[in-house]
């Protein structure tokens, strides 16, 4: 099914015309979505990763609105998960790596050398392609984050644990097996579980690497579901190589190539009237 | 949510000081020193305090005046002759069980069997592995033979024959384990290369596998023998002795010299024991007792060593062929 | 409750000979497994992959060393060491006897440790590390953990593989039969009760079948030890791979 087709069933408004493919290329790094200083969650500026020598990021820069949801595309290998990685600063647990640039958070750059990276990744939460319980208890992984950081007080972790299970709908299904094993839930569960443990450290970025390509169509949707409701108090960015996805869950959607940011924009437009050719490409399936 | 819990960006500048974990971590850098000095100091404290008993002579010649003086040569002899022994028994053996477990078991009661008895085997305490050579292979086997082939006291005594055989029993494990380690590394690929050509199993096992297999079978071997020359509770009593007046040897047809497996034979190890123990004058035999440390240390070293360069020689080997 | 195997009335009681491979066992594994974990740790979580590569053989030349070897060490050596600092009555006891089997134990405990520690897949650090956990959080509260069937295996087979040494403690320990809880005391362990007298002893004897008895408890002892090592990894696998 075509991309444009699905967003015009989601569209309120008037449909967006399709011009045609050969036009006068826009300059690199469009402009014309460009938010204001103040008004931006995370600010990234002129970031290039490379791992033991093979560059993996070319001078990407990239803005983020808060409480939204930015989805990266782009084929595998193009540096999106790189970038992603960069934003928590998980690139650092990989041996050899090499950043430079600047990210920005609420106007702090998180490269910096004074910043604590340990609590940085409090306030920027992760999930991953494949889900990763702890092998203990439900209960356990949810309060886990919690009791790192000094929380020992048993209602006040239960008060997390039902809160952060309820944001990330699954507090029906668990709440009678709080303390079975956390692996004894099925994928989905398991995905959900880990959403609920990030909320649990009440972290103001959610950042989701494929979280549902390991799951199937049912458990997808519901993950769908959960992430247009967390955006109303989280700013979201999320990896998909599923088009689709991206197109019925994102507000913005910026798109990767060979490392390079190419196009970032409103999610509507990048799929209907992408500036670039290499997007458009890409969007109708020329290459994958 | 909890406030204890909240943490904005403007925080991220504060750094918080983790003594514990700084702590932890010098102390576990210092536990992992640990085995480094303990090495470290072994063999100073040996090179130091016998090396001035090594010398050619000290290489070549027999122990003389009641261990003061003299050399080691049968020692070495003995060592050298029970270890080709001993890898001549196990290889085979080892090579032919591993091979049955990896190419030809499937996953049934009997194989779970030998499984848990290779894993159990590598666990006995030596001596008990002495209690059975001198009990089943001297005493019930050797015994019997005699008794069988009318040879008297023959094959019914601690010999050169009975302490390989024992010695050989406790590396079994090592080249079973060495060799499945190997042959699991061929890649199944190969395998059904040959196969697809219309080659038989043993066909393919003998001409594919092995030879890819090599490494790891030289390197558990080499294992094994540093692993036999040092053994010394197997030996005690299945065919070690302190001092004998000659070789183990006897001349075939009364003119090539053989090693005579039925006789008995001097033994590093068993050397540096009874010497410990046993001798009367202390004073006199502690520097042969670190002269003969020395050489043992030494052997074990650089077989040791040998094995683990091996290992990463075959190890680079097999990689390029999986990358292929 | 003596063993005097030669005397006019010879006693075979097992008690003074279990007291003292225990008294000589514990301490060994209690050494080894408080430095050989804390290694692991290192070698698994902390070190460079370059440090592993000169860690690692290092541990492989020390496991390598012949147990008569390290005996003989301890007996010339560290016994005269340990009596000047300790002020024991014998030079020669299970304390220095235990050192040496630790020793001996040491690379044993590191391996099976630092593979059980390996074995925790590395999503389960990098969950930990993205909930704003540190190194040594992860460590405690996820790596460890998940790994404490395999480090309680390695403990239990260093301790049969403590049990079962013979060299060192034939050398080291005195080879007195008391019974004792003083670890500074002589003592004679059941392998070094074997090592010593088999040689003596006629076939078809009493004597001759008490020492095979003897090898034959030791043999279940260590085989029990195995069999309870192999269930406990087992309870690992099923853990980490549900």
């Amino acid at each position: 099914m075509d991309v444009s087709t699905e967003l015009e069933k989601m569209e309120e408004s008037q449909p967006m015309e399709k011009t045609n493919v050969s036009r006068v290329k826009s300059p690199p790094e469009s402009e014309t979505h460009k938010p204001e200083p103040e008004k931006v969650k995370i600010l990234v500026e002129r970031l290039s990763v490379s791992y033991g020598g093979a560059q993996a990021l070319k001078e990407v820069s990239l803005g983020i609105e808060p409480r939204s949801v930015t989805a990266l595309i782009g084929p595998s290998g193009c540096g999106k998960s790189t970038f992603l990685r960069a934003l928590n600063r998980m690139n650092d647990t990989i041996p050899g790596t090499r950043t430079e640039g600047k990210v920005m958070i609420d106007r702090v750059n998180i490269y910096d050398p004074d910043i604590n990276v340990v609590a940085l990744r409090r306030v920027v939460g992760m999930v991953f392609q494949k889900s990763n319980p702890f092998p203990k208890s439900v209960f356990d992984n949810v309060v886990y984050g919690p009791r790192l950081h000094g929380i020992r007080d048993r209602m006040k972790l239960e008060e997390i644990a039902e809160e952060s299970l309820k944001r990330a709908a699954l507090w029906n299904e668990v709440k009678d097996r709080l303390h079975k094993p956390a692996l004894e839930l099925s994928g989905g569960q398991q995905q959900r579980l880990c959403i609920a443990r990030v909320l649990a450290v009440n972290p103001e970025i959610l950042l989701m690497d494929e979280p549902a390509s390991a799951l199937d169509p049912i458990s997808t949707a519901k993950i769908e579901e959960l992430i247009q409701d967390l955006k109303k108090n989280y700013t979201i960015v999320i990896v998909t190589h599923n088009m689709q996805q991206a197109a019925r869950v994102s507000d913005c959607t910026a798109f990767f190539y060979l490392g390079s940011l190419v196009e970032q924009g409103d999610t509507k437009k990048i799929f209907t009237v992408p500036d670039r050719k290499e997007t458009e490409d890409y969007i109708t399936g020329r290459f994958g | 949510m909890s406030g204890s819990l909240t943490i904005t960006v403007p925080d991220l500048k504060i750094k918080e000081s983790r003594w514990g974990e700084i702590l932890l971590e010098a102390l576990v850098r210092l536990f992992a020193l640990a085995p480094l000095c303990a090495l470290a100091f072994i063999l100073v404290k040996i090179f130091q305090n016998g090396h001035k008993a090594i010398s050619l002579e000290f290489l070549t010649q027999p122990p003389i005046e009641g261990m003061t003086q003299g050399g080691i040569f049968p020692c070495v002899f003995g060592t050298l002759v029970v270890t080709i022994l001993m890898i001549a028994m196990a290889l085979p053996l080892g090579v032919g069980s591993a091979i049955y477990l990896v190419e030809y078991a499937g996953e049934g009661f009997l194989f779970r069997i030998i499984r848990a008895a290779v894993n159990n085997l590598a666990g006995v305490p030596s001596i008990v592995f002495g209690l059975f050579g001198v009990g089943f292979f001297v005493l019930f086997v050797g015994r019997n033979i005699d008794h069988v082939l009318q040879t008297g006291l023959l094959f019914g005594q601690p010999c050169l024959l009975w302490a390989a055989a024992t010695l050989s029993v406790l590396v079994l494990p090592v080249i079973i384990v060495s060799t499945e380690e190997a042959l699991n590394a061929v890649p199944q690929s190969q395998r059904a290369a040959s196969l697809a050509l219309g080659a038989t199993k043993w066909q393919t096992i003998r001409d594919v596998v092995l030879p890819q297999a090599r490494g790891g079978i030289l390197t558990g071997a080499i294992l094994s023998i540093s692993r036999g020359a040092g053994e010394t509770a197997p030996i005690l009593f299945t065919g070690c002795a302190y001092f004998l007046p000659r070789l183990p040897l006897v001349k075939l047809f009364g003119v090539f010299p053989m090693v005579n497996p039925f006789d008995q034979f001097m033994e590093l190890s068993y050397h540096i024991f009874i010497m410990a123990t046993q001798s009367t004058d202390a004073e006199k035999t502690l520097p042969i007792q670190y002269g003969t440390t020395l050489v043992l240390i030494t052997l074990t070293f650089l077989l040791n060593l040998v094995a683990i360069l091996l290992r990463v020689h075959f190890r680079q080997k097999l990689g390029q062929v999986s990358l292929q | 409750m003596m063993w005097q195997a030669v005397s006019e009335v010879p006693k075979y009681s097992l008690i003074p000979l279990f007291c003292g491979s225990f008294l000589v066992a514990f301490p060994a594994i209690l050494i080894s497994a408080v430095l050989g974990i804390g290694c692991a740790i290192y070698l698994a979580e902390i070190a460079s992959p370059r440090t592993r590569e000169i860690l690692k053989p290092t541990l492989e030349l020390l496991g390598g060393i012949p147990s008569v070897v390290i005996g003989f060490m301890m007996l010339s050596l560290l016994a005269t060491t340990v009596q000047h600092l300790f002020h024991t009555k014998f030079r020669l006891n299970a304390f220095v006897g235990s050192l040496g089997v630790s020793l001996a134990v040491l690379p044993l405990v590191i391996t099976l440790a630092e593979d059980a520690l390996r074995a925790v897949p590395r999503e389960l650090r990098d969950a930990s590390y993205a909930l704003g956990a540190s190194k040594w959080q992860t460590i405690w509260a996820t790596v460890i953990p998940a790994a404490v069937s395999g480090i309680s295996a390695a403990v239990i087979l260093g301790f049969g593989r403590a049990l079962g040494e013979t060299m060192i403690v034939v050398l080291a320990t005195g080879n007195a039969a008391l019974v004792t809880g003083n670890i500074f005391s002589s003592v004679r362990t059941m392998t070094a009760t074997i090592a010593a007298e088999l040689g003596a002893v006629d076939q078809g004897s009493e004597h001759y079948y008490a020492l095979f008895l003897v090898g034959a408890i030791l043999f279940t002892l260590t085989f029990l030890l195995n069999l309870i090592s192999e269930i406990v990894l087992n309870r690992m696998r099923h853990q980490l791979r549900m």
